[in-house]
């Protein structure tokens, strides 16, 4: 028997005609906090929907804690879901939608009251009990669903996308605060999300789905520095994609005319990624192992730290380069002539 | 601003106009009317004196109250599957068709209706007919004229206004909330009671107040379904006005129902606490 509290073997869901899942494997530890990331529709909701009991498997095995769950219904399986909606119950009050599933198992009034007491004060909602449903901001709201799922005291822990009904402020803020909360709590988390950087951000691990296949299960660190697919590297984080047309050697041609140095490549890519961060604007003749070109800057797009600048190359490609916010850089504009430098290693290339 | 104003008063003058002349005017003749004798001048009591003194006349009043409440409350229990089932459970696409088909009675009109109920449940009637044709019975069942053949007809003519208001409210309830409650380990009876019925309160409530005063307003099918056991109040009405020419007793028995209806309707509110303003809700 393995340590595992979630373990998903060969899953696979269809419907009619469409594959939702495709031999779908993952193992979670107790106590980690896992991400599915992948675009709408690529069969994350899907695979959490199976988890809690909600839609049979067609192919495959689902394992908490060691257990089949076939056959096992959602009420009675160890597992909780805050919803998107949130689902909370607008015909009773805080402590009474806290208490809702306690109440279900018949446990004592006066234990009842102490969890959901304890539960409510841990997520900073003390003195909100007798507070109905539609008095409460959004956040709130928010805690009340994660307090509600959380005080029946399930070995997992499943949020489907959360955050996305909050405006991108408080998105931001409960992103840090979801996360200090199961680091302080211990229970796993399997958070569904299509935003990549709630994901990057909260996660241990992430899975990344895209058509229903799991494209890489990875940390967040390798995730963003080494994709292993394509789609990956498109689809987390900020990119820079190119077709690539031909290869000539060691020189990558795009189909918009650019050459570049990549080095070592033992197939024929058909995608280029480079990150904007990896670009080195007016590099020291000294760097080794580097590829270096000029190009002219079309456009400056500021927006404080996070100012990026276009430039084109030879051929018709445009690319985004972040650019450090120091006085160095700050006289750059339009229309200039710049030299940039980026790393071989940083130069990722895919069949497809 | 000014025009605005004057679009408003062109605007509320026909419901004013409706109001007063159809609704308020011929009720205050009616209850004016009730307090006079039925030939001559003078205000008087025995209108209202007379509904106590003969037995015949309150016995109806309590009955056709009780029976009322009796098919409302039967209402909801066979309309909250409907509704339930047609939100629901059923595909959108065959929701909307099958809600058409429930609208079909009222197309025909209620006299017509009740009409094909008694071919339905006479002697001869299809019913009968068939059993017999199966050789079940030799003699016709006695479907017809008795108090559940005017239950059938009050319920199938008003049951529509008890389920669309159900589904109204059940349109809005969020699955995912009927997922998270089983999420949280209640079983199918426990959401029902703790979710399902008290989100949609709103449209019971509505429902329920629709169908009261349909089914002890009404006259049709008790006249016609009904036995000589099932008088119906409203038949005392008919008969003053229309039998004996006694309109102030008519009158006098109109505002006895009024005031029994509307009496009901506020104990119920009360009961379930709920406000009349937020039942349109």
């Amino acid at each position: 028997m393995s340590s595992n509290i979630l373990e998903i073997k060969n899953l696979s869901k269809y419907f009619d005609n469409f594959t939702a899942l495709k031999d779908v494997n993952i193992s979670v530890k107790e106590g980690e906090f896992i991400s599915i990331l992948g675009p709408s529709g690529c069969g994350k909701t899907t695979l959490l929907r199976i988890i809690a009991g909600f839609l049979q498997e067609s192919e495959g095995d689902v394992l908490i804690e060691g257990k089949s769950m076939k056959g096992i219904p959602p009420e009675k399986r160890p597992v909780n879901i805050v919803f998107q909606s949130l689902a909370l119950f607008p015909m009773m009050n805080v402590y009474e939608n806290v208490a809702f599933g306690l109440k279900r198992q018949k446990l004592p009034k006066a234990e009842i009251k102490k969890s959901v007491l304890d539960m409510l004060s841990r997520v900073g909602l003390q003195g909100y009990e007798s507070k109905q449903i539609n008095e409460l901001s959004g956040g709130q709201k928010q805690r009340v669903a994660i307090a509600r799922s959380l005080v029946m005291k399930p070995s997992i822990l499943l949020l489907d996308e959360p955050l996305s009904a909050l405006d991108r402020k408080l998105r931001e803020h409960m992103k840090v605060e979801l996360k200090e909360l199961q680091k302080e709590i211990g229970t796993t988390f399997i958070y569904i999300t299509h935003d990549q950087s709630e994901a990057l951000v909260m996660s241990d691990r992430v899975a990344v789905i895209n058509k229903g296949l799991i494209e890489q299960l990875d940390t967040p660190h390798n995730l963003y520095n080494n994709p292993k697919t394509g789609f990956v590297a498109g689809f987390v984080g900020e990119n820079n994609r190119f077709e690539v047309a031909s290869r000539d050697g060691q020189k990558v041609v795009t189909k918009h005319g650019w050459q570049i140095t990549k080095p070592d490549l033992d197939f024929e890519p058909t995608l280029m990624y480079i990150r904007p961060e990896a670009f080195i604007v007016d590099p020291d003749e000294s760097m080794k192992g580097v590829e270096v070109f000029e190009a002219d800057i079309t456009t400056i797009l500021f927006d404080g730290a996070n100012t990026k600048m276009l430039v084109k190359p030879e051929g018709k490609d445009e690319i985004l380069i972040a650019l450090p916010q120091n006085a160095k850089f700050q006289a750059l504009k339009q229309g200039d002539r710049v030299k940039v430098a980026v790393a071989h290693e940083n130069i990722k290339c895919y069949k497809e | 601003m000014e025009n605005n104003k004057k679009v408003f008063y062109i605007l509320l003058a026909p419901v004013l106009l409706w109001l007063v002349f159809l609704i308020i005017v011929p009720h205050i003749e009616l209850l004016i009317s009730s307090f006079k004798p039925n030939s001559g001048d003078g205000f008087t009591l025995e209108n209202y004196s007379a509904f106590f003194a003969d037995k015949i006349y309150w016995k109806t009043f309590i009955n056709t109250t009780l029976y009322a409440i009796g098919v409302t409350l039967l209402a909801f229990v066979v309309s909250f599957p409907i509704a339930f089932y047609l939100t629901k459970v059923v595909s959108r696409k065959y929701a909307s068709f099958l809600t058409l088909l429930l609208l079909i009675p009222l197309w025909i009109g209620e006299l017509v209706t009740i009409y094909g109920w008694v071919t339905l449940l006479g002697d001869n009637g299809v019913i009968n007919e068939s059993l017999k044709f199966i050789g079940l019975i030799d003699k016709p069942l006695p479907l017809l004229y008795n108090n559940i053949s005017m239950t059938i007809g009050l319920l199938y003519m008003s049951m529509l206004f008890m389920i669309v208001p159900i589904m109204t409210t059940l349109e809005s309830l969020d699955d995912a909330m009927i997922e998270a409650a089983s999420d949280l380990g209640a079983s199918k009876w426990t959401i029902f009671r703790r979710i399902v019925i008290p989100h949609s309160m709103p449209g019971i409530i509505n429902g329920s107040i629709i169908v009261f005063m349909l089914v002890i307003g009404d006259y049709v099918a008790p006249n016609i379904l009904g036995g000589k056991s099932s008088l119906w109040f409203t038949e005392q009405i008919y008969n003053q006005f229309l039998s004996t020419f006694n309109w102030s007793q008519g009158a006098a028995f109109g505002f006895l129902l009024l005031g029994i209806s509307s009496i009901t309707i506020w104990m119920a509110l009360r009961l379930s606490g709920q406000k009349l303003d937020k039942v349109g809700e």
